[in-house]
């Protein structure tokens, strides 16, 4: 595993002293799970959800009220004529 | 008689009899966290005066009628702060609406009364890993209350709350609930809508309750269970009277004891404590039955992929954008980079880079699809386990609670602690954490749980077994 790689994926920006320390743990993890290697799994299907019984089915419609904009805007870091206001994305 | 030590049983009792108002109880309650919180760390916050604003129009004659609760800290309650235990969120983040479960613990009249420690988004099984104070257990100060519903467990086990909500990912209900001394229940999952609480591992993660007795918890889960419309994951089916479910005997009742859960690593005087909570449910008139989950070894593995996985995704919404912290800076990736680097903490980082990189390009069929495939055997482990038995009997936890700081510096030693716990969540199925009595380590008393697992939406069961154990132990 390349941990400035995989930070970078993450949106993480590790310092130097963090990305060494992950690098030995993780390898260490990823060393472990691989016992999982061993296993025959041919013809197994994936489990993605434990209580797949059946779909649950609705009517296309709104449940609820949603949040107004003024709610939805008051936990917001930095806000701008009614937006959430952030750094510049293009030059 | 001190409410603050009242089940919700007997607070319903004084409420009838008219000899105390939820008024009065939330300001003891109040009183026992400014005198005695501060030594354990179990609550993040409180607010009397929106509690008491609540407890203006209660109904008294709904089922949990001003029966205040403990919310973990991970749980949206309108008006509440909602930090995860995080400092991306600690202080600037108020909630604006109620979770399922707390819309509907308002319908039975509960009020939602106190904030509790966690660790960081759930991550972790000590409560060290949260990122605004640690939490130490009511039994021993020097030793973790388990996680990561740790503040939840600590709060009931002291008597500064009635009863709590928790969350189980992989154990983080009924392993604090273990350690503290108190009952805590894993609901199969969609017993239990997830709408409203913050998202660790969607695959896995249900909320349950945490209290002093089993009929509390009982009571609580009748009042939290249901289907729910902003959840399509929960499932409609139908809600027993927990409460009523709990009374009937356990005579020919089949439960199973795996051998895997009786192994190698398990502490001799925990193992003695559940071996004598497993015959006292044979005098019961249980039989038990010895079973096999082959695919036990292989449980931390396949979590740590999924859970990881799903939690990378997602905590890409911690962005800086919408809500929480933001750290300054001149463009946007950089401000994504340096925004969640300060505000994770140390577990959450780990856990977040592991879930990318077993998710990334080249690398899901052999991790991530390889853990989903392997979860469908455990998972078969069980389904082939109770076409034998009723239920499944097992410690909850290898080891008593550990010291705090104790394996901090191992995160994989921390992680293979919860082998007992984490199959459950993989394969959906129902668990309950049950005091069975205490183990002497080093001068001090520590609490044992006896965990029981039953079927998809076999609580009844469960908390029928759980509650005659209770009983027969006094």
């Amino acid at each position: 595993m390349n941990i400035r790689q995989v930070a970078a994926l993450a949106r993480l920006e590790l310092t130097d002293e963090e990305a060494g320390r992950y690098q030995v743990q993780l390898d260490q993890i990823l060393h472990y799970v691989e016992q999982l290697n061993g296993i025959d799994v041919r013809g197994i299907e994936p489990t993605a959800h434990a209580a797949a019984v059946y779909d649950v089915i609705r009517e296309d419609v709104t449940v609820a009220d949603g949040l107004s904009q003024e709610e939805a805007l008051r936990n917001a870091p930095l806000v701008a004529q009614d937006q959430f206001r952030l750094p510049k994305v293009v030059e | 008689m001190n409410p603050s030590t009242f089940t919700i049983a007997e607070l319903r009792a004084a409420y009838t009899s008219g000899e105390i108002s939820p008024s009065e109880v939330l300001t003891t309650l109040a009183a026992e966290i400014e005198a005695r919180d501060p030594d354990i760390g179990g609550y993040l916050s409180y607010d009397l005066e929106l509690a008491l604003a609540d407890a203006k129009s209660v109904d008294l004659s709904k089922p949990l009628g001003g029966v205040p609760i403990a919310i973990k800290d991970l749980i949206n309650v309108k008006g509440h702060p909602c930090s995860c235990a995080s400092k991306i969120l600690h202080g600037k983040y108020t909630s604006p609406y109620d979770a399922t479960v707390v819309r509907k613990l308002r319908e039975a009249g509960a009020i939602p009364f106190g904030r509790t420690n966690m660790d960081e988004f759930a991550m972790g099984s000590s409560n060290e890993n949260s990122g605004i104070r640690p939490c130490r257990n009511p039994h021993d100060p020097e030793r973790i209350p388990g996680g990561s519903s740790g503040g939840s467990a600590a709060v009931v086990a002291a008597h500064t709350a009635i009863a709590a909500l928790g969350t189980d990912t992989g154990g983080s209900i009924r392993q604090p609930a273990s350690h503290c001394g108190i009952v805590g229940l894993k609901p199969t999952y969609g017993r239990v809508s997830r709408y409203g609480l913050v998202a660790f591992a969607s695959s896995l993660d249900q909320c349950g309750p945490m209290a002093k007795t089993v009929a509390d918890a009982a009571m609580l889960l009748e009042g939290i269970a249901g289907a729910c419309a902003r959840d399509s994951t929960c499932l409609d089916a139908p809600v027993p009277r927990y409460s009523e479910e709990i009374g009937k005997d356990i005579r020919g009742l089949r439960i199973g004891l795996p051998a895997e859960y009786f192994a190698v690593g398990l502490d001799p005087a925990v193992r003695s404590r559940v071996e004598e909570a497993v015959k006292a449910l044979e005098s019961l008139g249980a039989e038990l039955i010895p079973v096999s989950l082959p695919n036990t070894e292989f449980a931390v593995a396949t979590y740590y992929i999924i859970a990881t996985a799903e939690a990378s995704s997602n905590l890409a919404r911690f962005d800086g954008v919408r809500y929480g912290h933001r750290a300054a800076a001149d463009d946007l990736i950089g401000m994504y980079g340096k925004t969640r680097d300060e505000g994770f903490g140390e577990e959450v980082k780990r856990r977040i880079l592991l879930g990318t990189y077993v998710l990334s390009s080249g690398y899901y069929d052999a991790y991530y699809l390889r853990a989903q495939k392997v979860r469908t055997l455990i998972r078969r482990d069980f389904e082939e386990a109770f076409a034998q038995v009723d239920l499944i009997a097992s410690p909850v936890s290898p080891v008593p609670p550990f010291r705090l700081e104790e394996k901090q510096s191992d995160p994989l030693a921390m992680y293979l602690a919860d082998i007992y716990t984490i199959s459950a969540n993989l394969a959906g199925i129902c668990g309950i954490s049950v005091p069975c009595g205490t183990v002497p380590v080093e001068g001090r008393d520590l609490p044992v749980g006896l965990q029981l697992l039953g079927k998809p939406f076999g609580e009844a069961e469960l908390l029928r077994a759980a509650h005659a154990y209770e009983t027969a132990r006094g």
